[in-house]
């Protein structure tokens, strides 16, 4: 199990270092000149020469590499060209608001639809497990940014009962305790409720596809002639055996629900990295689009690496083998 | 294709997708009027849907700020998403069939290295890579074709790869080669045919996939740009009327919806087939 993890999360740092090189070639390759952007369309080509040579850009691209890089893994990430703000501040307040919406939306959407799944598997192919079928397809296929604008039409300025837009309220440093947990719960609702509706589609789909594998499982077949109850056998039987295949499925969807929840963000203002790199992305502010990429790759890994873990914890086998195979 | 015919996931999945691709093709036919060209702004901006302007035009769908027809929009608008849709997973699926097929192919370190590189490919965050591409270079919707079919082949070219291994080994391959058939010839002949069942599953899903992604860097304003209709930059355009213009949002939305369950039923139907046969012919 460790060795497995081990080799994961080198592979994991080895993504990591491929999009930022990625990033950084992508950057160069890309026509404009971060210069002339700097300084503004009337930039003489004395000044241009010289912005270029403060920002390094007449050195060679190896060279430019290897000093950015450096300074990079030391942790000096820069200026924001737009804002004049260091980077590593921006992306340090930023990755925390992201992690809180994904993990709350992850706790969710699994909770609501292991329940869906499970309901939907015990009454296969009956009305109702048709009727589910639909509304879990129809989740899924949401573009999480206009079901989120959908909520905000609704619930804001329809019925004015929740926020729209950022993770707190102006008067939000004025409030203690209880009040301000309450502020934080509103704002928090419309964005979590967007990434966890469609969310729990996928959830439920997984779900319900392991459950019926399962149920087919001899282990099942021994489990109901021994006379165990249905509820029973789906629980303690064929739930846990359905949890691995879903287990790895949400390791999996991870880079896509990273990818909703850039979009969600930008919707709702939520102040994490999604939205960070968006702005980032439209104002071309190279520094931070390169931390942002780097921390949104660094995020999707470590997702994954926290997967396998889970996926070793559903699945004696998994440790087993291990054990059996390092003498 | 008997016992996908009988799937009413098919059935109804079929009927979304070609009734919306029906549409698209026919969108001068269905609609009145031209998609960009703003209309009498001050008598027929913002009308509800349903609503007759001052002219006597009916307009099923409302009008959005510039007095432009939403459904007349919406028909000329997925011309683009299923275009980009269509023509971007084409080329993934032909970029995933070569990697794929040449690394389940090949033995030693060229399979090695295009398989590594798949992996890799992977495990990057999809949405990022986009946003990078589509902000650095001035975004079209041919480029978007490019950008998403680039960042998309990855899962077509795991599969293949499986799918070429397994098939390497099977008797009629060895008869193939037997018979003096150069190793490419094999491959292209007698491999990839039989490897290309699990693509159309893929193909399906990706399609959708590839509708939501554009329509999502068009609401950004990365994708296609206005004044060309496609839903994403409908939908972006529709944000800031929320309050008093909801349909000019909700309608592209609604068909986005509507594409994304049909693609996701046909590709339903086409794995359970594909899953039952396989098992019955005992494949791997």
């Amino acid at each position: 199990m460790q060795r497995m993890l081990a080799r994961r999360a080198l592979s994991g740092i080895a993504v990591v270092a491929g999009v930022v090189t990625l990033t950084f070639l992508l950057l160069h390759a890309a026509p404009g000149d971060p210069a002339e952007r700097l300084i503004g369309p009337t930039a003489t080509p004395e000044q241009l020469a010289a912005g270029r040579h403060t920002l390094g850009l007449d050195r060679p691209l190896i060279t430019q590499y290897g000093s950015w890089l450096a300074r990079f893994v030391r942790g000096d990430w820069g200026t924001s060209f737009a804002t004049g703000r260091p980077v590593r501040t921006m992306i340090g307040s930023a990755w925390p608001a992201t992690v809180h919406l994904v993990v709350l939306s992850l706790l969710l959407s699994y909770g609501f639809g292991l329940v869906v799944g499970a309901v939907q598997a015990a009454r296969h192919r009956r009305r109702l497990d048709t009727a589910l079928s639909v509304a879990t397809v129809t989740l899924v296929a949401l573009p999480g940014f206009w079901l989120g604008l959908m909520l905000v039409t609704v619930f804001t300025y329809l019925l004015r009962v929740l926020p729209a837009f950022g993770a707190a309220g102006y008067d939000a440093d004025y409030l203690s305790g209880w009040a301000r947990f309450l502020d934080g719960a509103r704002h928090l609702a419309l964005p979590l409720a967007t990434l966890t509706l469609i969310g729990v589609g996928a959830a439920a789909r997984f779900v319900r596809g392991a459950l019926l594998d399962a149920l087919e499982q001899p282990f099942v077949t021994a489990a109901r002639a021994k006379g165990i109850t249905t509820t029973r056998v789906m629980v303690h039987h064929a739930l846990r055996h359905a949890l691995i295949p879903v287990v790895t499925l949400l390791g999996l969807s991870l880079p896509a629900l990273f990818s909703g929840t850039v979009l969600v963000e930008t919707v709702f203002a939520w102040p994490g990295v999604g939205r960070v790199l968006v702005e980032a992305v439209q104002a071309r502010d190279y520094p931070v689009v390169m931390a942002a990429t780097a921390i949104s790759a660094l995020l999707v890994v470590a997702g994954n690496l926290l997967a396998d873990v889970a996926a070793g914890i559903v699945d004696p086998r998994l440790r087993a083998a291990e054990a059996t195979a390092t003498p | 294709m008997n016992g996908v015919l009988r799937d009413r996931r098919f059935t109804v999945g079929l009927a979304l997708v070609t009734t919306i691709a029906g549409l698209a093709i026919a969108a001068p036919l269905v609609t009145t009027g031209d998609p960009n060209t703003p209309g009498d702004i001050v008598a027929t901006r913002f009308l509800g849907p349903l609503a007759r302007d001052l002219h006597g035009s009916l307009h099923v769908l409302g009008t959005d700020r510039f007095g432009r027809d939403v459904w007349t929009r919406l028909v000329y608008g997925a011309r683009i998403s299923l275009m980009v849709g269509f023509l971007s997973v084409l080329l993934s699926v032909v970029v995933g069939i070569a990697i794929g097929g040449l690394s389940g192919w090949w033995r030693g370190w060229p399979s090695t290295l295009l398989l590594g590189l798949t992996d890799f490919a992977l495990a990057l965050p999809r949405i990022v890579l986009l946003l990078l591409l589509a902000a650095l270079w001035q975004p079209s919707a041919l480029l978007v074709v490019v950008f998403l079919g680039a960042t998309g082949w990855m899962p077509v070219a795991r599969l293949v790869h499986g799918e070429v291994r397994a098939l390497a080994v099977r008797p009629f391959t060895d008869g193939a080669r037997s018979l003096g058939l150069r190793p490419l010839r094999v491959l292209w002949r007698h491999i990839l045919p039989n490897a290309l069942t699990p693509v159309i599953v893929a193909a399906a899903l990706g399609v959708g996939n590839a509708i939501l992604l554009e329509a999502g860097l068009s609401y950004l304003g990365l994708g296609v740009q206005p004044p060309t209709p496609s839903w994403g930059n409908m939908i972006a355009s529709g944000r800031d009327t929320l309050v008093n213009a909801p349909w000019v949002a909700a309608a592209p939305g609604v068909m986005l919806v509507l594409v994304m369950v049909g693609c996701t039923l046909l590709g339903d139907a086409v794995r359970d087939v594909l899953s039952r046969r396989s098992s019955v012919l005992g494949r791997p």
